[in-house]
């Protein structure tokens, strides 16, 4: 290292190679963390990528003739008349007007209707319902456009690639390029992924049976997680005698956290559903599953931040003459309730990614409309993600990103969540 | 009167009775007298004998009478129903239960009507939205009717028995109150005896796995020869096979037990080493500023929904191992061992990392400080005496992961094979217990048969196995912190 006489032993090959040594074994720290960081943004960017594309949605505006005596033949207005009339023929007779199709070139007539989603004719129905007095006026409505034209416009598609192999024919990208080249078409934001139920259709399939299931769950595990986890972490923490039932519950508690979650789930099929008889794909099950699963985190975080509070606040309320239950209920755990929240939270985080047990309860169901009680079955967000990402069609790959992002994010808001509170309420005693 | 109103009920009940039980402990406070407990301990003394016992009480019996109820129904069926195949008399009971919420209210004549069957019961059907494929014949119309007076009769009783209750226990506390009852000692023995049972809905739900699991796969043991599960080479669990001669080999738990192994192999592989390494870097070297970066990051990959892990192998990385392989002539499967493997291992890398740190954080200082002493470098202290010392904790620590990584689900749903194979080649796909569990119960099965009752004997055998790993894992972790402490 250095000339001087003093240090010319530090220079010997053994030292040489213990520094080497040294300074290899600090690098492989170093690149294990750096592997974490990676792992964290391949992790990251690849989901991005496959699921952003999902929160634009193109729309295709074309012209549309809603023809009295198709819709309301007998002129009443009747609701009833109005949600049963055929807009399906209407959108047809409109688009394939719009885009000059001859009457008798039949495969021409059926690529054309392929470019746009087959919910059009509801998008329709809504414009006509909210509004009865368009009917017999051209009005332009912008349908949403079909999988294949959504792919073709984000270059999803491959032009080069020959006609017989590519799913969009010649003619359907020329009629895609010319309303384009009019301003036909727009790329708007995907507001369907947040309010469709389930389709069998990319362009129409969303989010919010599954949402609206998450929610309901999340609601349970409060309701019955919560006061059963902090109820028992008091009587565990301050009440419970040195016996050998305490000694049960608590090692009971431990492996109840290590336990698989799709073992919960058989536990939630052999006893909720076939021995309660609840229902199958309802949140109710899905919910209770759910909050046994939650409770061992939440006692153990309960638990730990009332074991936190210092004796001296136990003491000082004992000292002017509180029972022990008052000293707990008005003293510690108001001090503890930051550590529960944050615990709490937490377990939540998990409950709102865990997949497995509700699979086991029937959760794996195609729902179009949201449910309207815990007993209705429903979807969760994590299910969603398992059903898209395992149907065979490419524009569901994209919306399994944009539903993995969406739900990355409901999770970083709760962390967040606890993270803030962790640091507004944190004391050091 | 509804449960769900009864409750409701009690509790505005309950309430009133703390008012009026504070109220009366106010009244002797202004009277001069000294009292005892608090007023508001009075109310809750009130409250609690008022509506706690009624409330008990409703809870067991919305629990108890739909299956006693259900009971007598089966009961004053005809014979000829009652020897139905257990698929056709659960159509049957179906059917009634479908009934039972018109037939309560329907007037004597419709009755009759509907008894007659013919076109003018399809009419009735249709007006009531009653949609069934034909006439109900009369020995469910009878049942139906049976089973809803059943249902009104046991809401009366309750609605009764709650409200004697009440008020027995209201005037239970109207007579024991006077200024010096002891009324914050009785609640607060109430609350403590609230927060026991509380505390034993965790033993109550280990208690429901165990019995739940156990009792199906005893089911399916009947049916399926014990030995032949447990060391059957063969994972075939066709529909037409099970029930006929010779099926012992059919459900082979040894390759689903070697694919889970294989797979977790494969995840220690990666988790222990990185891992370990970050933990040490982490406890050893990285300044507070680093380690305060670094741990919360590591938590990030702790905190991600194994869903997404299993979609980031099934979309990006399966596919891209196939590719890497097939540039260098390797025919890597895209649902490999090695993708769910190494998705996994990164999965656990924190739960790894975390708990090392924590035991490394453990080690005392005075024998970092010997080693110094005696001229080692930072590295050499490390390798030669904390990490011994620590090696108890580090095991501990991977059995937890061992125990994590067998009980995944969603990762190998996604990204393990399907078939079970039994290969060591890592570029063949393989499948897990896990996986077989979530196949074998989605879907529209019919719950008896063999082919669904088999999920829980390997629900059964995940849960032994890791329940033995953690009290194994838990004790070695305990002893270690012990020693050092």
């Amino acid at each position: 290292m250095s000339d001087t006489t003093g240090k010319s032993t530090m220079s010997s090959p053994l030292t040489v190679r213990r520094r080497k040594a040294e300074w290899r074994f600090r690098a492989y720290g170093v690149a294990a963390i750096a592997f974490c960081f990676l792992a964290i943004l391949v992790l990251f960017t690849s989901i991005i990528t496959k699921g952003y594309s999902a929160f634009q949605q193109s729309h295709i505006s074309i012209p549309i003739k809603l023809d009295a005596a198709v819709i309301d033949p007998d002129g009443k207005r009747d609701p009833d008349t109005l949600i049963a009339a055929d807009y399906a023929s209407l959108v047809k007779q409109s688009v394939l007007t719009a885009l000059a199709v001859p009457e008798d070139d039949k495969p021409a007539r059926k690529h054309a209707m392929e470019l746009i989603s087959d919910s059009s004719d509801t998008q329709v129905r809504d414009v006509v319902l909210a509004n009865p007095a368009k009917i017999g006026q051209t009005v332009n409505i912008s349908l949403t456009a079909s999988d294949n034209v959504d792919a073709v416009l984000k270059g999803n598609i491959d032009r080069t690639v020959p006609e017989a192999d590519r799913q969009v024919s010649d003619q359907q990208l020329s009629w895609i390029d010319g309303l384009k080249k009019a301003g036909k078409i727009s790329e708007d934001f995907n507001t369907g992924l947040f309010t469709n139920g389930a389709s069998s259709k990319p362009e129409s399939a969303g989010l919010w049976v599954a949402i609206i299931g998450s929610f309901y769950m999340m609601l349970i595990v409060i309701l019955i997680a919560v006061p059963f986890g902090v109820a028992s972490a008091i009587y565990l923490e301050e009440f419970a005698p040195k016996n050998r039932w305490t000694d049960l519950i608590e090692v009971n508690v431990n492996n109840l956290a290590a336990v698989p979650s799709i073992v919960f789930g058989l536990l939630g099929l052999a006893i909720f559903i076939n021995g309660f008889g609840l229902p199958r794909s309802a949140s109710l099950v899905g919910g209770l599953v759910l909050a046994l699963m939650t409770l061992p985190t939440i006692i153990i975080a309960t638990r730990a931040a009332l074991g936190s509070i210092p004796p001296s606040i136990k003491e000082a309320a004992m000292g002017v003459g509180a029972s022990k239950m008052q000293t707990i209920f008005h003293h510690v755990l108001p001090l503890a309730i930051p550590g529960i929240l944050t615990g709490t939270i937490i377990g939540l985080v998990r409950a709102l990614g865990e997949t497995a047990p509700l699979l086991m309860i029937g959760m794996v169901a195609f729902i179009v409309d949201p449910p309207k009680s815990i007993l209705e079955p429903a979807t969760a967000l994590p299910i969603q993600i398992y059903m898209w990402a395992t149907s065979a069609e490419r524009g569901f790959a994209a919306r399994t990103g944009a539903a993995t992002i969406v739900l990355l994010l409901f999770s970083f808001l709760m962390n967040a969540g606890a993270i803030y509170l962790r640091r507004k309420f944190e004391r050091r005693w | 009167m509804s449960s769900a109103n009864l409750f409701l009920l009690l509790i505005a009940l309950g309430v009133g009775a703390y008012f009026l039980g504070r109220r009366r402990a106010l009244n002797l406070r202004d009277a001069g007298q000294t009292l005892h407990s608090l007023p508001s301990y009075h109310g809750l003394f009130f409250a609690l004998s008022t509506a706690l016992i009624p409330c008990v009480v409703l809870a067991a019996w919305m629990i108890a009478a739909p299956q006693v109820v259900d009971q007598r129904m089966t009961a004053g069926l005809p014979q000829d129903i009652q020897k139905l195949d257990s698929g056709d008399r659960s159509l049957a009971l179906s059917l009634i239960n479908r009934l039972v919420p018109f037939v309560g209210t329907l007037p004597a004549a419709d009755l009759q009507t509907l008894r007659a069957g013919g076109d003018r019961a399809t009419a009735l059907m249709t007006k009531l939205q009653l949609s069934l494929v034909e006439p109900p014949k009369a020995y469910v119309i009878d049942a139906a009717l049976n089973k809803a007076q059943m249902i009104s009769t046991s809401a009366w009783i309750i609605t009764l028995v709650t409200q004697a209750l009440a008020a027995a226990g209201f005037a239970f506390a109207w007579m024991r109150q006077v200024a010096l009852y002891r009324a914050r000692n009785r609640v607060e023995t109430v609350v403590r005896y609230g927060l026991m049972a509380a505390s034993s809905v965790a033993v109550l739900t280990t208690l429901g796995i165990v019995l739940s699991v156990l009792s199906e796969s005893i089911n399916f043991f009947k049916s399926v020869p014990i030995l032949g599960f447990l060391f059957g080479t063969v994972w075939d669990p066709r529909f037409s096979a099970a029930g006929s001669a010779g099926t012992t080999g059919q459900f082979g738990l040894l390759p689903l037990l070697w694919g889970t192994f294989y797979i977790t192999i494969v995840a220690l592989l990666v988790a222990v080493p990185i891992g370990l390494i970050a933990a040490i870097y982490m406890a050893e070297y990285a300044t507070p500023r680093v380690r305060a970066f670094a741990k919360p990051a590591l938590e990030i990959l702790a905190g991600i929904p194994t869903i997404v892990y299993g979609f980031f192998a099934l979309s990006t990385f399966g596919p891209l191992l196939n590719q890497m392989g097939s540039s260098v002539g390797l025919d890597i499967s895209p649902n490999s061992v090695l993708c769910a493997g190494f998705v996994m291992g990164v999965m656990i890398i924190p739960f790894v990392s975390s708990l090392s740190d924590d035991i490394l954080s453990a080690v005392p200082n005075s024998l970092r400080e010997g080693s110094y002493g005696l001229g080692a470098t930072q590295s050499e202290t490390i390798k030669k005496v904390v990490l011994p010392a620590a090696l108890p904790g580090i095991v501990g620590a991977s059995l937890l992961a061992v125990s994590r990584a067998v009980g995944e689900t969603m990762i190998v749903v996604l990204a393990a094979g399907i078939a079970a194979n039994l290969t060591a080649n890592p570029f063949k796909p393989v499948t897990t217990m896990t996986v077989k569990i979530v196949s074998q119960l989605t879907g529209d099965l019919e719950f008896n048969s063999p082919q669904t009752l088999v999920a829980f004997a390997l629900g059964l055998t995940l849960f032994i196995f890791t329940l033995g790993l953690n009290i194994i894992a838990l004790s070695i972790v305990r002893k270690y912190r012990e020693q050092y402490e």
